[in-house]
């Protein structure tokens, strides 16, 4: 349970220091009940992409740290984000995990909301006094804001804007968003599971290139030698740069930044079949070649603290559970359009099932690890967990100015750490 | 001279079982290149990670694997390389409640339940589902050529599963 004392006694940042931290960072359930109040209750988080609220009065639910919420636009196309729970005793008013209806109505005591979280109507109004006024019991309303269709929600009323807070990470926002290859992207559908293990120890995964060739050998090895090639992830002079607040990129294919350069660039042998497919459904040559570029996503992970990752070609959210449970999702994302783009968005889709999900080639692997950190990290009280790999990043690649390294380095890790200190001091 | 009809002898609900059952057996003792060879060239092996769904093509799965991707799977879930086959979590599987949903020339349809206990780390996990079996008879006796494995929690948060469903 959470204890308010405890909360605010212990110094919780002194557990992280420059390139090191304490394994209690992974263990103290009462570290982890401060950091669902100072970080998750602080900042922006991940609730949606816009294409999941595709049209007036259509909804998903969700989480804001511990916190239960749903997602919904309302008839004139506003987003809200909202507290699953009913003013009146708190019953959860939807349990549906995505849907399209224009009141959502506690099956308690039949109190109803409009998406805009409005209490519309209240059974028997005659048992509460002429002070009683419905108004004043609207749904609890979080902050909304978006960028580049993703939409981020806030307890914090005096939380920085959302463009300000994302920073310098907006670049590669554009940049990933590019492989919507010119028709836009949109959610294709998504795989979640859970790992025994603390919320950091995913948020670490995404920007560390180095366990790549290790734990996804098998993956490697079931490519094609081009494919193989092209996922040398530590081979091809990338790297790992700090973007503030907490955001890192991580290059780890240089030629896949940008998915609209170099498109005269002849089309990998292995898609060839999709870009006759793509030229039968009547696409000209230009567009072939944008959407064959964009199939396999981008070469980065743009890490965007403290729930989301941009990910190649998904969005990796994690929703922390308990100090030593959290949940995965990987969310699909293709091309929006009709029929035309089916070729590629189903191209896309075996893909991600080829790496992601329960029984996907990389990440039960991966779930595996990170398992194995919370099982390691019961021993050794006292001894630090090493984020301090790192060699200069190649000349010319990050932003002067930024903490950058090599691809295999752990500054986007340091990055992180760095933004949970500040938020954990404050 | 009369004609005379060769007729295969039906396939019955017990040499359904018996091969079900032996395809299970297969996969908890990870004999998985001997159940490569349970399978038709063109059968697909699915998982949902929806229920309802049709169109799998289309659709996000768990996994979706034609002859290619079966062949890869297995050879990754045996090369000694992914950590979380290498050991996978030890499975127990029943598969029961068989029924006949339709039965043409050339093959039969079967729907079942089949309960999976997992163990691995001093933790049991129950994996239940549904599974909708498509069984050929061809002349070379019953090949499998489609299963597909709908998890009863397949569309909320499972967990790294390093075998054969």
């Amino acid at each position: 349970m959470h204890s308010e004392d405890a909360v605010a006694e212990r110094p919780w940042g002194a557990l992280f220091e420059g390139d090191r931290a304490d394994g209690a960072i992974y263990r103290d359930p009462a570290l982890f009940d401060a950091e669902m109040d100072r970080i998750f209750k602080q900042t922006w988080v991940w609730v949606a992409h816009e294409s999941e609220l595709p049209g007036p009065n259509t909804f998903k639910t969700g989480n804001v740290g511990t916190s239960p919420v749903l997602i919904t636009r309302d008839k004139k196309g506003e987003v809200h984000v909202l507290l699953n729970r009913c003013r009146h005793r708190a019953a959860s008013v939807c349990e549906k995990k995505k849907g399209k209806q224009s009141v959502f109505v506690c099956p308690y005591h039949g109190w109803s909301y409009d998406p805009d979280g409005s209490l519309r109507k209240v059974p028997h109004r005659w048992g509460y006094d002429e002070n009683f006024d419905p108004a004043d019991y609207p749904l609890f309303s979080l902050r909304v804001e978006q960028y580049a269709g993703m939409i981020f929600a806030t307890f914090n009323a005096d939380a920085p804007p959302l463009e300000e807070h994302l920073g310098a990470a907006r670049k590669w926002m554009d940049l990933f968003m590019k492989q919507g290859g010119g028709f836009g992207v949109k959610v294709l559908g998504q795989h979640s599971f859970r790992f025994p293990g603390n919320w950091k120890i995913q948020l670490e995964n995404t920007t560390d290139a180095y366990h790549f060739p290790i734990v996804h050998k098998t993956f490697l090895d079931s490519l094609d030698e081009e494919t193989e090639n092209v996922f040398d992830v530590l081979g091809q002079g990338g790297w790992v740069e700090d973007l503030g607040n907490g955001h890192s990129v991580m290059v780890m294919i240089p030629s896949l930044i940008d998915l609209e350069a170099d498109l005269e660039a002849p089309i990998p042998d292995r898609f060839a079949d999709l870009a006759a497919e793509l030229a039968a459904e009547g696409h000209d040559d230009m567009t072939v070649r944008r959407l064959v570029r964009a199939v396999g996503g981008t070469g980065f992970n743009l890490n965007l603290f403290p729930n989301v990752a941009c990910s190649m070609a998904f969005f990796r959210v994690l929703r922390p559970i308990d100090v030593e449970t959290t949940e995965i999702t990987h969310v699909a994302i293709g091309m929006s359009g009709g029929e035309n783009v089916g070729p590629a968005n189903r191209a896309r889709i075996r893909l991600h099932e080829h790496f992601q999900g329960p029984m996907g080639f990389g990440t039960p692997d991966d779930a595996e690890g990170w398992e194995r950190v919370q099982r390691g990290v019961r021993a050794g009280e006292g001894m630090p967990i090493l984020v301090n790999r790192g060699v200069p990043a190649p000349e010319g690649t990050a932003e002067p100015g930024h903490d950058a390294g090599d691809v295999s380095s752990e500054v986007g890790m340091r990055a992180a750490y760095r933004m949970w200190k500040r938020m954990m001091e404050e | 001279m009369s004609a005379v009809t060769l007729e295969r002898p039906a396939v019955t609900l017990a040499d359904l079982t018996a091969f079900v059952w032996a395809e299970a057996d297969l996969l908890d003792r990870l004999a998985y290149k001997d159940w490569l060879k349970l399978w038709s060239a063109d059968g697909l092996y699915i998982v949902p990670v929806e229920r309802g769904v049709t169109d799998h093509a289309n659709a996000v799965n768990v996994l979706y694997d034609d002859a290619e991707m079966r062949e890869m799977r297995v050879k990754r879930l045996l090369s000694g390389f992914s950590m979380s086959s290498a050991p996978p979590a030890r499975t127990v599987r029943t598969v029961s409640r068989f029924v006949e949903t339709a039965r043409s020339e050339t093959s039969v349809d079967l729907r079942a339940a089949q309960v999976i206990v997992e163990y691995k780390y001093e933790r049991h996990r129950v994996l239940a589902a549904d599974v909708d079996y498509r069984i050929a008879i061809s002349a070379d006796g019953l090949k499998l050529a489609r299963k597909v494995v709908t998890l009863i929690n397949c569309d909320d948060p499972l967990h790294g599963i390093g075998y054969l469903l």
